[in-house]
């Protein structure tokens, strides 16, 4: 076994051991704290923004610029697809 | 590859328009159940890629080019930041809600009883996303389909 | 003891992931490897979200239960269509090369010349 494979080993087991010490320490499933900001929104959605979709309401209002990146990387890969084949077309 | 047989083109061609509705449905309802302009986009998109599927890629290039999805898709960039704008000429900030809380459209306060009309700028919104993402999804789909094409049974 | 099992199977999903992309030679099954770890991230975010007995954040009618967390939700909207026009733009490569090379051998890609 060459030296890569036994490096790549090595890393994978402790890249491994960390993730599953870290999903054993977490908190338990279905009790996360004590969450402020997401019960204000909660809360608030239908006052503030009038709309009864609490998720809608924080993709295009609380945290629309996240939206805008997100659709500003869709718009960047259907470029980058298209100049990619385009030289293929003919 | 150049098309399926005549049934699977008959049954896609009847499915299409209720594959389309549904994702028109979900779309204009993001902002009172479950779904938006991601989702509906995306449905819309996979019955277009279910008609390409069906009729070939050739077939589907020369009823819509990609110039013409990236248009679309250009509009509905344009107009979800165009949104965004005039929530900074009518309202305080980029990104406010400038339609809720006025008599004019979209504009009433929602409490829970799927009333169309409230919401603000976020159906808006919807709509634009929802056209951006079909445009996109779509596109690239039929960009790599007609680019990777099999000519005389093997991969060219 | 169902408290920890599903951050038991993120924890699956994103070795099952990580094993591809190291150990696997096949560009096509590296780029299911990435793909296995977004779903990992995915299902994290919304394990994170969960709140006992809790409905999806949506209001219709009177009824007032608790509500699950909806920012989590809304990151994961946006790391679903990253996650597509991402594996999009690896597809894309992954024909080039095959094009250009004429293997998908990630390990004599570029070596040609020796």
């Amino acid at each position: 076994m060459p030296a890569r494979n036994v490096a790549a080993v090595i890393f994978f087991t402790i890249v491994a051991v960390f993730f599953v010490f870290g999903a054993l320490m977490t908190h338990p499933f279905g009790d996360p704290g004590n969450p402020e900001m997401d019960q204000y929104i909660i809360d608030n959605t239908q006052g503030e923004t009038g709309a009864d979709n609490g998720v809608t309401s924080v993709v295009f209002d609380y945290r629309g610029f996240d939206t805008l990146g997100e659709a500003t990387v869709l718009f960047t890969a259907f470029a980058g697809v298209i100049v990619l084949f385009r030289r293929l077309k003919k | 590859m150049s098309g399926m047989s005549k049934i699977v083109k008959t049954i896609s061609s009847i499915t299409f328009p209720f594959v389309t509705i549904y994702g028109l449905y979900v779309i204009a309802h993001g902002h009172l159940t479950p779904g938006g302009g991601f989702q509906g986009g995306a449905v819309v998109a996979s019955g277009c890629a279910m008609i390409l599927v069906a009729y070939g890629s050739v077939w589907t290039m020369g009823k819509i080019k990609e110039k013409h999805l990236s248009v679309l898709e250009s509009f509905g960039a344009i107009g979800f930041i165009g949104l965004a704008f005039l929530g900074l000429i009518f309202g305080t900030m980029f990104f406010k809600n400038f339609l809720v809380g006025n008599d004019f459209l979209f504009g009433e306060i929602g409490k829970g009883l799927s009333n169309i009309s409230t919401a603000g700028a976020l159906p808006l919104m919807n709509f634009a996303v929802g056209l951006k993402v079909i445009a996109g999804l779509f596109g690239i789909v039929l960009v790599m389909a007609y680019t990777t094409k099999a000519k005389g049974g093997k991969i060219e | 003891m169902i408290y920890n099992i599903p951050y038991i199977a993120v924890v699956a999903l994103i070795l099952i992931g990580l094993y591809a992309v190291i150990f696997k030679r096949n560009l096509i099954k590296i780029v299911i490897g990435i793909t296995l770890i977004e779903s990992g991230v995915n299902l994290f975010l919304i394990t994170l979200a969960y709140r006992q007995d809790s409905i999806a954040p949506i209001y219709h009618g009177e009824i007032s239960r608790l509500m699950s967390l909806p920012v989590p939700h809304a990151l994961t909207l946006t790391s679903i269509v990253i996650g597509v026009a991402v594996l999009a733009l690896m597809l894309s490569l992954v024909i080039h090369i095959y094009r250009h090379y004429g293997t998908l051998d990630a390990r004599k890609i570029g070596r040609e010349e020796e």
